[in-house]
């Protein structure tokens, strides 16, 4: 199996590591909701099809890529960095006027 | 007289072998049924054949979505064992253990159930000392467990290296005199005859596509070949876990479904009358009466529900054989497969009634469900007879995740390819 890094192009599996589930929402680290941080930590969708994952190139660039990977073929349908997401969930986050 | 015997034997072969009856039937759906068991592999048959003879309960259908024991249970690479640390776990597998130590006599069926041992290697003081300390966990659950010395070890496998200039040297083994291996067809094909005989139908190539609610109470299976009522719906999917609940609407579970492969090679003469376990990876072989060497690793290590393999794992496994017995290297590779493994949260499994009314689930057997089949189906159909579990399954619940009681024999945490 082939994963293409957004920074170096298609690399073997083996370069790459499996940080699993891409949908889970971890909630903010002063949440004391402890059904949301179980969810978090235990629930999966586990789907048979498109799975929306987190790899990351430790092989390679050690960047981190979100990947849209096929489960039942292992077709990749996209993979763009995750990088450009927490930034803007940073930005988002933050509240008007705080220091950036 | 038992249906299988040295006089029938005889008997039908003076016969001409007419007379002998298929193992089991083949009979149509009826309408309604008291339980459907989901899944027609070692667990759910086991189910079934545990539920007719401890409970009574004989009007029950197991449907399979493929041929019976198209999935795992075909799929394993064999191995029994009972050499866990953690108590749930331990009682657990001795229970199933010892229903194995008797299971041909009990379904008169042979299952080929060998007792050659399984001793795990180890590599460095820690690991050894963490084996004496599972060894005395097991000892104190009255499980055999023996530390190895090297010498030992070289005279059980006089092919191993055991020598100090070895990639990874062995400084001992922990070995389960007890546990063994078993021919896991006839494991299917036994329990399914010995459920068939007492009554409970098998329905193949019946796949579910659906359920049958009232409110949030399952009713029954929407399946390929027609709706089938029950009065309680029992899941043992294993790796098609998450496919089959996603229908009943539970679309979280957790259990990841990861891939694992498993190899032969070629027939060889007499060469390993045990089963061996690599400790400075993840590597096991052992050696089936044909002669081939049956081995595996690691799972592929990312979410798949596609029966097959990549190329790292295969070459990281034949490393790791070559690094233990070198001269295996110029082995011919036969056969390599794969089956997908539902993966739990801690690496233990679930079974337990619910999460729905009227439903009851099996799963998470990770890449340990073979040797658990028996003890699996015996107190899975305690929790569906009784609609309470077995004390020895009691642990083994769906919401020990968010309350906070896993079962965790690796500590690894909630990182399933890792367990």
């Amino acid at each position: 199996m082939l994963l293409t890094c957004p920074y170096c192009g298609p690399r073997d599996v083996s370069e790459f590591t499996y940080q699993g589930d891409g949908n889970r929402q971890r909630p903010a680290a002063n949440s004391q909701d402890l059904q949301a941080w179980n969810e978090y930590v235990y629930d999966r969708q586990n789907p048979a099809g498109d799975h929306n994952e987190i790899w990351q190139h430790s092989g390679g660039c050690r960047s981190h890529i979100r990947v849209v990977r096929n489960t039942l073929s292992h077709v990749v349908s996209s993979a763009i960095p995750v990088r450009g997401d927490t930034h803007r969930r940073a930005t988002e986050r933050r509240k008007p006027g705080a220091k950036a | 007289m038992a249906e299988y015997s040295a006089l029938s034997l005889l008997r039908n072969a003076l016969s001409g072998n007419k007379d002998w009856k298929p193992a089991w039937r083949k009979p149509a759906p009826k309408a309604s049924y008291d339980v459907v068991i989901i899944g027609g592999g070692g667990h759910g048959l086991a189910t079934a054949y545990y539920l007719a003879k401890e409970h009574g309960i004989t009007n029950v259908a197991v449907v399979e979505k493929g041929y019976l024991g198209s999935g795992n249970v075909g799929r394993n690479t064999t191995a029994v064992r009972s050499n866990y640390l953690l108590p749930p776990n331990t009682r657990f597998y001795e229970h199933s253990m010892k229903l194995w130590e008797n299971l041909s006599h009990d379904l008169n069926y042979n299952v080929m159930f060998s007792q050659r041992g399984v001793l795990n290697l180890a590599h460095t003081p820690a690991q050894f000392d963490d084996y004496a300390r599972r060894g005395n966990s097991m000892r104190h659950q009255g499980v055999d467990a023996e530390l190895m010395s090297i010498a030992e070890i070289k005279r059980l496998m006089p092919a191993i290296d055991v020598s100090a200039s070895a990639r990874f040297p062995i400084l001992g083994g922990l070995m389960q005199p007890r546990a063994g291996t078993a021919r896991h067809d006839a494991v299917a094909w036994g329990y399914a005859r010995g459920a068939d005989r007492r009554g409970v139908d098998i329905l193949e190539n019946c796949e579910v596509t659906g359920f049958l609610r009232d409110g949030d109470r399952v009713t029954g299976v929407v399946t390929t070949r027609g709706e089938i009522r029950a009065k309680k719906v029992a899941v043992a999917a294993a790796g098609s876990t998450g496919r089959v609940m996603q229908l009943a609407g539970i679309d979280r579970l957790p259990i990841e479904s990861h891939v694992l492969q498993a190899f032969v090679s070629e027939s060889l003469k007499p060469f390993l009358d045990t089963v061996v376990t690599f400790g400075m990876g993840h590597f096991y072989m052992g050696q089936s009466d044909k002669g081939g060497l049956i081995y595996g690793g690691d799972l592929d290590g990312y979410n798949s529900y596609a029966q097959r393999g990549n190329l790292p794992i295969v070459e990281e496994v034949m490393a790791e054989m070559v690094a233990l017995f070198p001269s295996l290297a110029s082995v011919r590779m036969l056969r390599s497969w794969a089956g997908v493994c539902d993966m739990s949260m801690d690496g233990s499994p679930i079974i337990t009634a619910g999460p729905l009314p009227g439903m009851y689930l099996n799963c998470g057997w990770c890449y340990g469900g073979f040797k658990a089949t028996p003890a699996s189906g015996f107190c899975f159909a305690h929790t569906i007879a009784r609609d309470e579990p077995h004390e020895l399954n009691a642990a083994f619940t769906l919401d020990r995740f968010h309350r906070g009681t896993v079962i965790d024999e690796k500590g690894q945490g909630a990182t399933p390819r890792l367990h």
